[in-house]
């Protein structure tokens, strides 16, 4: 296990985080922080723990033990009502996008304005149509309706909808994962330079180390559910842990062995 | 296998399906009356649910009043059948008929269609993107569905219970020639206010068994499209089941004074 804390200002926290589905151990006592207006990439292979652990910051899953702090307020203890609050504070790029099919592009967009603030409709949309704008997309998009766009509109409406509340913290799952090279590194490009505007926090996972590269200002391992190595970006060529340094080559030999059936 | 692990096994998931579904209901019915309300899902899903069903729960008034018309005309005493086929077709669709196989109807039609658009929603991640916009998804997805079901399936059982009788009478003039002014009079002398309002409060109550059955399988499909397709199922076999079940608690309720 490992954690860092380069700064006191941290904007998540979390201590000693276990989950298990069953008698599968997915959590294992995970300690990480996120540096205020940082951007932490979490890396690590299939069924290692990321998303749960993103899930478990959001309050989509609850960890058996732990502590997870969101601006040092513990978010596991808050009420409903101060965890809708907490919520606003998040913007999320999910791994297929995860738009609602049943609406138009530019209510996707403007959902969070409408519903999480409460913003009128007619605003909403003109902000949609300029956050459309900011990922590259025409104002004619925002009419059509999700089926009818290809797999990189759909993760620029994504994150144009997770950007359209200018939220303090983003998290991307896999932002670049079934995406052709050129398009992934112009979704790395529009992750980058949105979290820069905004001033957010953002917390990426991803198996993309082109893309890890990119966004990251650290970069976190995660195997078996466990923090096993952080550092800066500069840092994971030389980390000095078996670990990473097989994962990040992409090597089938190494300490990480594949639960797969040899003939 | 052990028999007594496979009787466990059973006793165990039913306890604990029957608990979650429980807390389910609990919560979806407590949302309704807390705001915020999405007035407009609200709108949205009486048209879905009520509008969309009109014809198919007509139809099946209509025909199911025709038959009864024959089958008491053909079982009875055919020399005094006029005023016996009228009240029993009254009777019979306002109480019974109407409500349940209505409830049933909208069952197959509205539950499997909520269960899979909410089980869609879960496996492809939209329902948690919903929380990741500060949106609650038993406002935003479970109460539209309840409310809207709750509403609209009093107003759709009172329009077949009209078409039921319509098809009784039709049958009874134009089949079996009775007079049509002494069937209306016997209906109407007959039917009372007990019997429409019985059928329409069961009618509720199947409308919030049909919601919320769709919404509790969709909400918990899992396992892609394979588990969507579960869901789906399961929606219409146990929303039909309840709905038998409830009808035969609520008719032991209102008639046995």
């Amino acid at each position: 296990m490992s954690s860092f804390k380069t700064t006191k200002d941290l904007k998540i926290d979390l201590a000693g985080v276990s989950k298990r589905f069953g008698k599968k151990v997915v959590l294992n006592n995970l300690s990480l922080s996120v540096p205020k207006g940082k951007s932490l990439v979490v890396i690590g292979g299939s069924g290692s723990g990321k998303s749960v652990m993103l899930k478990c910051i959001l309050g989509l899953i609850k960890p058996e033990k732990g502590c997870i702090k969101v601006d040092g307020r513990d978010v596991m203890k808050a009420s409903p009502k101060e965890r809708e609050g907490i919520l606003t504070k998040f913007g999320m790029l999910f791994q297929n996008a995860a738009l609602f099919d049943s609406l138009p592009v530019w209510e996707n967009v403007a959902f969070g304005l409408i519903h999480g603030r409460h913003m009128k409709r007619k605003d909403a949309k003109e902000i949609a149509i300029e956050k459309l704008g900011q990922v590259g997309l025409t104002p004619e998009v925002g009419a059509l309706y999700p089926a009818e766009l290809s797999g990189g509109m759909q993760k620029r409406v994504g994150l144009a909808r997770a950007i359209a509340t200018e939220p303090e913290i983003i998290f991307f799952d896999e932002p670049t994962t079934g995406l052709d090279p050129i398009m992934a590194d112009v979704i790395n490009d529009l992750i980058v330079s949105s979290v820069k505007d905004l001033g957010a926090t953002a917390l990426s996972i991803t198996h993309d180390m082109a893309s890890a590269r990119k966004i990251a200002d650290y970069i976190a391992m995660i195997y078996k559910g466990e923090i096993i190595w952080v550092g800066s970006r500069d840092e994971i060529d030389n980390s000095g842990n078996e670990y990473v340094d097989q994962f990040i080559n992409g090597r089938a030999d190494g300490p990480i062995q594949m639960d797969v059936l040899k003939p | 296998m052990n028999p007594l692990a496979i009787i466990g096994r059973v006793v165990l998931t039913t306890f604990g399906e029957t608990g979650r579904l429980s807390v389910f209901t609990y919560k979806g019915l407590s949302h309704t009356v807390r705001p915020p309300f999405y007035w407009r899902l609200i709108a949205q899903q009486i048209m879905r649910i009520g509008y969309f069903s009109l014809p198919v729960v007509a139809l099946t008034a209509f025909f199911t009043g025709g038959v009864l018309a024959l089958q008491i005309f053909y079982g009875s005493d055919q020399f005094n059948s006029e005023s016996i086929v009228a009240t029993i077709v009254a009777l019979g669709i306002t109480r019974e008929l109407g409500p349940v196989l209505g409830g049933l109807m909208v069952a197959g039609r509205v539950s499997a269609a909520i269960a899979a658009e909410l089980g869609t929603m879960r496996v492809t991640e939209q329902i948690d993107a919903l929380t990741t916009l500060a949106t609650n998804p038993f406002k935003y997805l479970v109460v539209p569905r309840v409310v809207a079901a709750v509403i609209t399936l009093p107003v759709l059982v009172f329009i077949g219970d009209v078409i039921g009788i319509l098809g009784g009478f039709v049958v009874g003039t134009q089949t079996l020639d009775f007079n049509a002014g002494v069937y209306v009079k016997t209906t109407v002398d007959f039917l009372e206010l007990d019997d429409i309002t019985s059928g329409l409060i069961k009618s509720a109550v199947f409308g919030l068994i049909i919601a919320i059955m769709g919404c509790y399988q969709g909400f918990h499909s899992k396992g892609g499209a394979q588990g969507v397709g579960r869901a789906t199922t399961n929606a219409v076999v146990t929303s039909s089941i309840l709905i038998l079940a409830s009808n035969y608690v609520m008719t032991s309720l209102f008639f046995s004074s």
